[in-house]
């Protein structure tokens, strides 16, 4: 368990264990549009956290009396995998994961149309692969890129990003060391068009000025986030446009072998 | 049958009078409902503690036991928060295992409690490693008319305070409990602060029929020395960032008027 409780998580020249600044973001890769069997899926790895998301919908509802009358029912399932953590996790949901399965949902549901699919569910699961800290936030992000893949019209992107307090400094995007040790920990999830916050919750001890000033650096987190954000989607939709394009040609060509 | 919902007509009310910077009960946006607190009523507990905020309803027990520490904690005494959403204190509630609203409304009083070390758990030990003291808090929430958060957060509190720990000695392993009690050592007094979200406006203390009209929630637990130390936003809509940082001021304000009902100094 906690071996390492006695080091040092930032260093006198500010520098944090894994070699990161201050305001600086563990590397993050994201991948959209990998689950062939999903409407939509993304995948998103930020440090040692590999997170699946994945969109049902909007497909039929069961059971039946969940439906809405006026807009789709967003569902969202936060799940963490048995393995992810070092202490085998049961499989059972947690109350943990229950909780924040609400608040993600929470987090997402401003940012999606449900009023155009009245009566429908849309399902939305996250799976956590293996967590380092952060996966709450890392989970919205990946599943807002899912809704995004699976074409359900949006508003705008949500982005999710954690500052907060760790050895009385103040940090972007904890990792699981430094959320774990004796500080303060914000998670934040943002419409950047919107200047909408969706989630925020936050656990630790922060006076008036900290709290301030970990609220506005979580914020400029998730607009980096954002950026990332809009290049996998990009990446994606360039890789359906090449693939459609080679495509053409080969039926191009057919055809023009056909004539001769 | 009594009404759950509030009709289309008075839905629009509530809307277009806080948009107007008032509301349907006569209170300002700042205003909370009458609240009245009476300690220690249920004998067989340790301590427990019943809040009435407006017609909302909450009795907390506090029910210690022996019990193992956690892992990466051998040197403290466990905290455990359930919540109970009665199905006498609402139409809407139903039996069976806790859904996502008690469970959220547990952690979020938890989080307040512990984030802000509000009980001396290092000297709930009786073995470090092996045997410790869980302190049980039961939220038992009687009749529900909005902002359950606060008034089970302000009644977890009273309860703590209200706690005796019995007296006990150790022999060949064993806790004897003796004769004699002494309160349950309590370092810190979070209180919960919650805001409603009407479009640009916010208030505090939601009653359940503004919850209905409400965009979104935001509670804000705030310790002794005007710290934050739990947040939570809830429900399906947002805040925007100008009124998270006028919360997060407006918290403190009131969660000095809250801790003054509970901590009599």
């Amino acid at each position: 368990m906690s071996q390492k409780k006695t080091e040092k998580l930032i260093d006198e020249k500010d520098v944090r264990s894994d070699g990161r600044k201050l305001n600086e973001m563990r590397p993050i890769n994201i991948e959209v549009g990998l689950l062939s069997n999903a409407d939509g899926s993304a995948y998103i790895e930020q440090g040692k956290n590999k997170i699946l998301a994945a969109v049902y919908g909007p497909r039929e509802i069961h059971p039946k009396h969940q439906a809405l009358p006026d807009r789709a029912a967003l569902r969202c399932r936060y799940h963490m995998a048995p393995f992810s953590v070092q202490e085998r996790k049961s499989p059972a949901p947690s109350r943990r994961e229950q909780e924040l399965s609400k608040v993600m949902r929470e987090a997402l549901e401003p940012s999606i149309f449900t009023e155009y699919y009245p009566r429908t569910a849309i399902d939305l699961f996250v799976e956590v692969l293996q967590a380092d800290g952060g996966t709450r936030c890392a989970g919205i992000t990946a599943a807002s890129l899912a809704l995004a893949d699976a074409g359900i019209p949006m508003r705008d992107l949500v982005s999710a990003c954690a500052a907060g307090k760790v050895e009385g400094r103040l940090v972007l995007d904890l990792d699981d060391l430094e959320d774990k040790s004796d500080g303060a920990d914000m998670p934040l999830a943002y419409m950047p068009n919107y200047n909408a916050i969706t989630l925020l919750q936050m656990d630790g001890m922060l006076t008036s000025e900290e709290f301030d000033q970990v609220f506005n650096l979580a914020l400029e987190g998730c607009k980096q986030i954002n950026q990332l954000q809009k290049e996998a989607l990009r990446k994606k939709y360039v890789a359906v446009k090449e693939e459609a394009e080679k495509e053409e040609e080969g039926e191009a060509e057919s055809e023009e072998e056909g004539e001769e | 049958m009594s009404s759950v919902m509030a009709s289309k007509v008075r839905q629009k009310r509530i809307a277009q009078l806080i948009a107007s910077g008032k509301r349907l009960d006569g209170r300002g946006p700042y205003d909370y409902r009458e609240i009245k607190l009476e300690s220690g009523l249920i004998e067989r507990a340790e301590g427990s503690a019943r809040v009435r905020l407006g017609k909302s309803e909450v009795l907390v027990g506090v029910k210690i036991e022996a019990g193992e520490p956690f892992l990466d904690t051998p040197n403290e005494g466990v905290l455990t928060v359930n919540a109970e959403l009665v199905p006498l204190a609402s139409p809407t509630f139903e039996p069976g295992p806790p859904d996502e609203n008690s469970i959220e409304l547990a952690r979020v009083v938890d989080r307040g409690i512990r984030e802000s070390k509000a009980i001396a758990l290092e000297d709930l030990v009786v073995e470090p490693g092996k045997k410790v003291f869980v302190v049980f808090v039961d939220v038992y929430v009687l009749n529900h008319d909005g902002n359950l958060i606060d008034t089970s957060a302000l009644a977890a509190l009273a309860a703590l305070m209200n706690t005796k720990m019995f007296n006990y000695e150790v022999k060949e392993g064993e806790i004897k409990i003796k004769p004699g009690y002494k309160p349950l050592p309590i370092r810190n007094y979070p209180v919960a602060v919650t805001f409603a979200k009407f479009n640009d406006k916010l208030v505090v203390d939601p009653g359940l029929d503004e919850e209905q009209v409400m965009d979104a929630r935001l509670t804000m637990a705030v310790e002794k020395d005007d710290k934050i130390c739990a947040v939570q936003k809830g429900g399906d809509g947002y805040f925007t960032a100008q009124q998270i940082l006028e919360a997060s001021k407006t918290a403190r304000e009131k969660a000095v008027e809250l801790r003054k009902l509970v901590v009599k100094e």
